[in-house]
């Protein structure tokens, strides 16, 4: 390797003076509009030291003189973006379930802000769109244990179910086999007739013998709250037993099982957490998701359509 | 602006020490650029060139300034790209972002188009209608009236730097960064309303956005045709390469017709055209060419088909009194019948060009008819996915959907939706009229959206079921399907 640095012929370019079994190598020098790219960057990122934030130190980091900070525009921008929406909000908390549905700019916010706060807070539980888990309401159907009227549904999510707000809706199903209030054979026959005043009959075919012995067990016990027929009581927030719709399960196990332990969730209050106006929105959501019933008898005029206002 | 005269050293040598920058001589591993100083050319082409770059130039100028009225509320500019609107306006069409494909159409004719060109008359679009060659055009004129001509530019760069030699050349590029700043500026006019769009630019409200696109545009347009030139069509253009596929040996283009031109070689007055080719050598040919190469060296992808040195030689060839056309458009396959002394022919219809043009014309009628016939309403489902379905107190299921009823027209419109596909199968509203339909206003030039129940009965075997919504408009009986399915299973 010799350290001759000499001209090339073809290029006119200076080699680097190392050989290699004859091979040399080019010292091309950068492009100069490469070198002059490369000299500005140096310039603009001094600059950029000293305007925005750069160097981390010990406790903290220099804020730069234009005090930027990412953290600060969110929170600025959630901000707004909460001021631009509050008109809105506000209506809707004062707005009667006549106002909204004459109102599709209305429905059309209820719904968006209803979606998202229900993403957020209900979903874990009740599943997206509403679709319901064992044990946690699907709220997408027609079937509803404390009413489904959207003053009703509004109401559930301001006391909660079994929660800790001192108006909170409460009932409570006996816990008919574990505490030894009936006998394992009471409660198996109370299932056969439970099954026999249900839509669940043709599928599950129940034991004409059992069911008969069951009613009479049914009739002292259960029909109190559950209705003689099993109509339910929503004031009392016994479900309806008529129906197949199975909070705990549809299977016969599934009913023993809820006979025998009397299972109840928990529905926590959420009149604290949000404004009316969100708990308007979020009960219009739930009530829109295609069970709701309608709060008064439908007005004489034709319906509003159910046009939503355009994109 | 000083005509070079043509005899520039010797009353009988019509010679101008030209070369071509792609010469084979030339040609070597490592090259740098050779600037390139075109003469200015006098003639038929030049003067057509003149008239493209003025028709061109205005159509893109002045484009975006027409007006249409299209009523109360919208945009009245002939041609407009409405990103923020997601509309594209041409007149009386408009179109909305899913109908792109009618762009597709024009790109498919554009592209059968400069086959068609190619195979008729070589690359015309290269020499006469592209930006890139208009642009150049333009600077190049710029250029020439500031510095001067051929001879008057290589002297000035030659020379060492004076106050006039800056003058000049500060003067040159400040008017070509002015005509940069308006190819930017007047580009983005087609993507506002122009007038707002002009005012908001000056005085400097207009969007960072808009600036930067001027910026950049001003920044390429003087970069590639102040700058780059040649270098663009020559190591930047893919059509270059493709021309040979779509020239064949009876297309037109600009040849050298070495049939008549060889053997070449200086020729002094008075002495016998016998036993020798027409053309002299003069390079009058390469001097005028903006791409710097030589035309007598035949077809070559560096070749725009610009025709300026036909209008070259024509004068030349005047001047030593033979007959214009040494260079002319005409095809290999006319030199070479000629060689072999047969009749010129020309044959434009061919096989290839017939092709070319059938499938411009059905391709034309293909998006005449879709747009003649184009829909003003249409329908888009989208299907909730959870819950999956419903099963409701009476053992029914529910499906829900998202309908999007897409209404392109101006004025709002009272639609009907219907479903149908599915044994039962009903919607389910408040409102529902009693064969089983709902109506909704449908606004003008927007999409409206619609949620909607459909309730199966009980006994709906679980799984997958096809199931189609209608919308129909309730005066013009226009009407859309779309088709979903409906989900149906056994409770958990």
């Amino acid at each position: 390797m010799s350290d001759k640095r000499e001209r090339d012929e073809i290029s006119g370019t200076e080699t680097t003076g190392h050989e290699w079994d004859g091979l040399k190598e080019l010292d091309t020098p950068l492009p100069r509009w490469w070198l002059y790219v490369f000299y500005g960057s140096i310039l603009i990122s001094i600059v950029y030291w000293v305007l925005m934030p750069a160097w981390p130190l010990a406790n903290g980091y220099t804020r730069g003189t234009l005090n930027w900070s990412d953290r600060a525009n969110v929170a600025a921008d959630v901000q707004s973006l909460r001021a631009a929406r509050m008109p809105m909000f506000e209506r809707l908390g004062q707005a009667s379930a006549e106002t909204i549905a004459a109102d599709p700019e209305l429905q059309e916010f209820a719904r968006a802000a209803g979606e998202s706060v229900f993403g957020d807070n209900c979903r874990t539980c009740h599943g997206a769109g509403g679709a319901g888990a064992p044990g946690y309401p699907v709220l997408a159907d027609d079937v509803w244990i404390w009413g489904g009227t959207l003053a009703d549904i509004e109401h559930t999510l301001r006391v909660g179910v079994r929660s800790t707000h001192p108006d909170t809706r409460m009932s409570q199903m006996p816990a008919f086999g574990r505490d030894g209030l009936l006998t394992p054979a009471q409660v198996s026959d109370v299932t056969e007739h439970v099954i026999s005043i249900s839509s669940a009959r043709d599928r599950l075919a129940p034991d004409a013998g059992a069911a008969a012995r069951g009613a009479i067990v049914y009739a002292e016990q259960c029909a109190l709250c559950h209705g003689a027929t099993g109509a339910g009581d929503r004031a009392q927030g016994a479900p309806s037993l008529a129906d197949d719709v199975w909070l705990y399960g549809s299977e016969r196990a599934d009913i023993r099982s809820q006979i025998e332990l009397g299972r109840g969730g928990v529905m926590p209050s959420w009149e604290a957490r949000f404004d009316a106006g969100t708990l308007r929105a979020l009960a219009y959501y739930v009530h829109e998701l295609g069970g709701g019933e309608p709060d008064a008898p439908p007005p004489a005029a034709p319906a509003t359509e159910a046009s939503a206002p355009s994109q | 602006m000083n005509k070079v005269t043509l005899i520039d050293r010797r009353d009988d040598d019509h010679g101008i020490d030209a070369q071509a920058v792609n010469s084979k001589e030339a040609r070597a591993l490592y090259k740098k650029r050779e600037q390139i100083y075109p003469k200015l050319a006098y003639g038929f082409f030049r003067n057509l060139k003149w008239a493209a770059m003025a028709v061109l130039l205005g159509i893109y100028y002045v484009t975006p300034w027409l007006r249409w009225d299209r009523g109360e509320g919208r945009p009245d500019q002939a041609v407009l790209v409405d990103f923020e609107g997601r509309r594209f306006y041409f007149f009386f069409i408009e179109l909305w972002p899913q109908e792109v494909y009618y762009i597709t159409g024009l790109l498919i004719l554009a592209s059968l188009g400069i086959f068609l060109s190619s195979a008729l008359f070589g690359r015309v679009w290269c020499g006469y209608a592209c930006p890139q060659t208009v642009w150049t055009d333009l600077y190049i004129y710029v250029e020439r009236a500031i510095e001067g001509d051929r001879n008057e530019r290589m002297r000035l760069d030659k020379a060492p730097l004076s106050f006039s030699k800056a003058t000049k050349k500060i003067a040159k590029h400040a008017i070509w960064i002015a005509i940069a700043a308006a190819t930017g500026g007047a580009w983005v006019f087609y993507f506002g309303d122009a007038p707002t769009l002009v005012r908001e630019l000056f005085t400097g409200t207009a969007s960072a956005a808009t600036y930067l696109f001027v910026g950049v545009l001003t920044f390429t347009t003087y970069a590639l045709a102040g700058t780059m030139r040649e270098q663009v069509c020559t190591f930047m253009c893919p059509w270059p390469r493709i021309q040979a596929a779509m020239i064949d040996k009876d297309a037109l283009s600009v040849t050298y017709r070495l049939d008549r031109g060889e053997p070449r070689g200086p020729h002094k007055k008075g002495e016998t055209w016998e036993g020798r080719g027409d053309c002299i050598d003069c390079r009058q040919c390469v001097a005028v060419c903006p791409q710097g190469i030589d035309i007598r060296d035949g077809d070559q992808l560096e070749c725009i088909n610009c025709a300026l040195c036909i209008d070259a030689c024509d004068d030349v060839m005047r001047k030593v009194g033979r007959p214009a056309g040494l260079i002319a458009y005409d095809s290999y396959a006319n030199v070479k019948r000629r060689e072999v002394g047969k009749a010129t022919a020309y044959r434009l219809l061919r096989p290839r060009t017939i092709l070319y043009g059938v499938l411009m014309a059905i391709v034309a009628v293909v998006m005449i008819y879709g747009l003649a016939t184009r829909h003003t309403l249409d329908l888009n489902v989208i299907r909730d996915r959870s819950p999956p379905f419903v099963r409701l107190a009476d053992g029914s299921v529910r499906n829900d959907y998202a309908l999007k009823v897409i209404n392109m027209t101006n004025v709002a419109r009272r639609v009907s939706i219907q479903v149908a596909g599915l044994e039962g199968a009903h919607l389910q509203a408040p409102n529902l009229s009693a064969d089983g339909q709902i109506f909704v206003t449908a606004q003008p030039d927007s999409v409206t959206n619609v949620r909607v129940h459909v309730i199966a009965p009980a006994a709906t075997a679980p799984g997958s079921h096809d199931l189609s919504f209608e919308v129909r408009d309730l005066d013009t009986r226009e009407s859309a399907t779309s088709a979903s399915a409906f989900l149906s299973g056994t409770r958990r």
